[in-house]
């Protein structure tokens, strides 16, 4: 059963499953992650998570992911951390590569999702993306860590250079996409819909099976 | 803020106590209040260098250390900002026409493909009120740009700021060609934004990374400083 978003983001998902392989993912992609292990029949497959809302401080995801790995390595045959380097500036690769175990490519979920190559063709300097997660968790990520409940004028000093919102839809959801827009409105700029389904995740995943 | 609080008069606090009130309302990111205790200290006979770094830098620097102590969060220190940036309206101009003592020149901008000038604007407010002559070249900057704007400012430093990993290695292209053209040692350069780290600053060859903008205020003073000796010296 899928936890609710809520508790992936700030409590992350102590170990799910009895397979051999574990998943070490960030709360984010949990929803994303069950529904690729589970369409493909990969029992042998674990996902456990840590709090998604370390995506804020991701000074913090490093210790966090060590931590984990160390916690669960004698545990496991095999760890993969379905992370890509989410603003570690390549410090969560150094340390994955020290402790041995394989991460995901790519800056970030918005670069996997749309995939690597294709993100990068793209070169949207200025567009902010929303996922399905952020989309349902956008007041806990964006508005209230920002401020902006409280102080609304500080919205053009975070997003005055961006021109749009793209929402990486990873699911068809016509409420979600009536939300993103709304997202969209509220920090005053464009929006596009894109959808993206797992992208690069799968394939990362599919590699690891 | 209490209503006590609230009904406080500005003009009427005697010049320590509203110093320690614009200390508290920088804190509290009050911009009306900061302006008006401003122009009270410049009706006071103030000189405009010493509003700027008794009441407004001193202030920031309480400002900048709770945010590096996590007891303040970017919002806050954006509101203080924002207040400050209101003080230094008034104050720019006068420091101008004041001959205030000018530390060095910077020249400073976020580097291409990257909008996030959050911290690049911070440090340049805070490295204006230390002094120094800030030349702020905004975003998505190329080489090119950096390199036109060090040949026609001549500054002492040279700030790239990054927010994206994906951005960050720009700075070593822009390093690289200063290399490549011979003028890298004519500048002090000073690296920051949230992914980067000291060891990403040593193997680009920037001079240092600064951690926040109080960091880099220090640290380009410090490089300042060691220039002059080196110049005394020679």
């Amino acid at each position: 059963m899928t936890p609710d978003d809520s508790t992936l983001r700030d409590q992350g998902l102590a170990p799910q499953g009895a397979g051999k392989v574990l998943l070490l993912a960030c709360g984010a992609l949990a929803r994303e992650i069950l529904a690729v292990k589970e369409g493909n029949g990969w029992d042998h497959m674990t996902l456990a998570c840590l709090p998604a809302i370390l995506h804020n401080t991701p000074e913090k995801i490093v210790p966090a992911v060590r931590d984990a790995v160390a916690k669960h390595r004698d545990s496991f045959d095999k760890i993969f951390v379905v992370y890509a380097d989410c603003g570690t500036g390549g410090l969560l690769k150094a340390a994955c590569d020290e402790m041995g175990v394989d991460m995901v490519d790519g800056p970030h979920c918005y670069s996997f999702y749309d995939g690597n190559a294709a993100f990068e063709a793209r070169n949207e300097v200025t567009s902010f993306y929303l996922t399905d997660f952020l989309c349902r968790q956008f007041d806990a990520f964006v508005t209230k860590p920002l401020g902006l409940d409280r102080h609304p004028e500080l919205r053009d000093m975070y997003f005055g250079n961006y021109e749009k919102l793209v929402y990486q839809a990873q699911s068809r959801d016509a409420a979600l996409e009536e939300k993103a827009k709304a997202c969209a409105e509220f920090l005053g700029l464009e929006y596009e819909y894109r959808f993206t389904g797992y992208g690069d995740l799968e394939t990362a995943l599919t590699s690891q099976a | 803020m209490s209503d006590e609080e609230d009904d406080i008069i500005l003009s009427e606090l005697d010049d320590e106590e509203l110093v320690a009130q614009m200390f508290d309302d920088l804190y509290d990111g009050l911009k009306e209040e900061i302006e008006e205790g401003v122009n009270i200290l410049l009706e006071r006979k103030w000189e405009p260098y010493d509003v700027l770094t008794k009441a407004l830098v001193g202030g920031m620097t309480i400002v900048g250390n709770d945010f590096r102590d996590g007891i303040l969060f970017v919002p806050e220190v954006l509101l203080a900002a924002n207040a400050m940036k209101g003080g230094m309206a008034i104050l720019k101009p006068l420091l101008i026409e004041t001959g205030a003592p000018r530390v060095g020149k910077m020249v400073i901008g976020t580097v291409k493909g990257d909008i996030h000038d959050i911290g690049k604007n911070l440090v340049g407010m805070m490295m204006e009120g230390a002094g120094f002559e800030v030349i702020d070249l905004g975003i998505n900057n190329s080489v090119e740009a950096y390199l036109d704007a060090l040949a026609a400012e001549t500054p002492d430093i040279l700030g790239m700021s990054a927010l994206l990993t994906t951005t960050m290695p720009y700075m070593k292209v822009v390093i690289d060609t200063m290399v490549e053209k011979g003028i890298r040692d004519d500048y002090t350069v000073l690296v920051g934004g949230a992914p980067l780290n000291e060891e990403f600053g040593k193997a680009i060859g920037a001079d240092a990374y600064c951690r926040d903008a109080a960091v880099a205020v220090e640290t380009a003073k410090e490089f300042m400083s060691r220039k002059h000796n080196q110049m005394a010296a020679g």
